[in-house]
């Protein structure tokens, strides 16, 4: 089976690989978008922690 | 603290939860990554060709699974809705929170590959047939519990108002479940069933089931790591989130 046929599908090329395309993108983007939202939420902890002890001193 | 037995409401804590749910975490993305390169690579190149709908039948390993787990999430969402309803955890809540996006993620999915499916061996992309019509109704309900919960101000109420909407919703599972029984559809009936055994070669099945196993890990490793950042925006003035270590850094 060589490169050309094998994404071919024979013939159903559009079909398959949008099915898994989709899949693909959703599921690696979920993750990375986890990421940044416990970066963000780690950022904000601090600069709360950051704040207040400024104003106890 | 040192129990004999196990307490189990230990767990129901934020504070012990948190720690656990991280050590676990990658644990389980490595299981999703391995059964997942695994089943990927069984789909395109040890299963094989079908003789009536040829290579374009190799949705059936990301539809089938995208499916199942859509149906599994928002049953595991219902189960933490219970628990949060009887016992009043902070927990369940968060946790029924985590799961809804990758829940309506894998509904979305289940839709969109069936219509990449259903346009070259039905001739549409879309029927409003029992099946399709029910999975689009548990994609409303992903996204009705989504915006309903984020919508109320008071965290409590937004809790307990999504626990109701899920439990009321958890009508339309065994819906969609034996919508393929109950009426005339386009859509093929069951591939597997716990009474017949599955009706496809053994390859194919296990395929299926290996991606299905690998979606699970999946969604455990990212619904833990969602519960920990719901953990700490709503945690964020208690004294064990501010002495966490990744804070400090």
């Amino acid at each position: 089976m060589n490169l050309v046929e094998f994404f071919d599908m024979g013939g159903y090329a559009l079909y398959v690989w949008s099915s898994f395309g989709a899949t693909a993108i959703l599921m690696i983007a979920e993750p990375l978008l986890l990421r940044t939202r416990r970066r963000n939420v780690l950022r904000r902890i601090a600069r709360l922690i950051r704040i207040q002890t400024e104003e106890q001193s | 603290m040192n129990n004999a037995s196990i307490n189990w409401f230990k767990y129901s804590s934020p504070a012990t939860f948190y720690p656990l749910a991280g050590r676990l975490i990658p644990w389980f993305m490595a299981i999703a990554v391995i059964l997942i390169g695994i089943g990927l690579y069984l789909s395109f190149f040890v299963a094989p060709t079908d003789y009536k709908q040829g290579e374009g039948y190799r949705i059936i390993f990301v539809h089938v699974p995208a499916a199942w787990m859509s149906m599994f999430i928002y049953l595991i969402m219902a189960f933490w809705a219970v628990m949060g309803l009887v016992f009043n955890t902070r927990l369940s809540a968060m946790m029924s929170q985590a799961l809804a996006p990758t829940g309506a993620m894998f509904t979305f999915l289940a839709l969109w590959t069936g219509a990449f499916w259903g346009k070259p061996m039905w001739g549409t992309w879309w029927v409003w047939d029992a099946r399709l019509t029910s999975e689009l109704i548990l994609f409303f309900l992903y996204i009705g519990f989504i915006a309903l919960q984020g919508a109320i101000d008071d965290t409590r109420r937004g809790d307990r108002a999504g626990a109701i909407l899920l439990l009321v919703g958890v009508v339309n599972i065994p819906i969609i479940y034996f919508s393929v029984k109950w009426w005339n559809t386009l859509h093929q009936g069951a591939s597997i069933s716990v009474t017949q055994g599955s009706s496809m070669a053994s390859i194919m099945l296990n395929t299926m089931l290996i991606m299905a196993l690998g979606f699970w890990a999946y969604t455990i490793a990212v619904a833990l790591s969602r519960a920990r950042s719901i953990i700490l925006e709503r945690e964020m003035d208690s004294q064990w989130v501010r002495e966490l270590q990744e804070i400090r850094q």
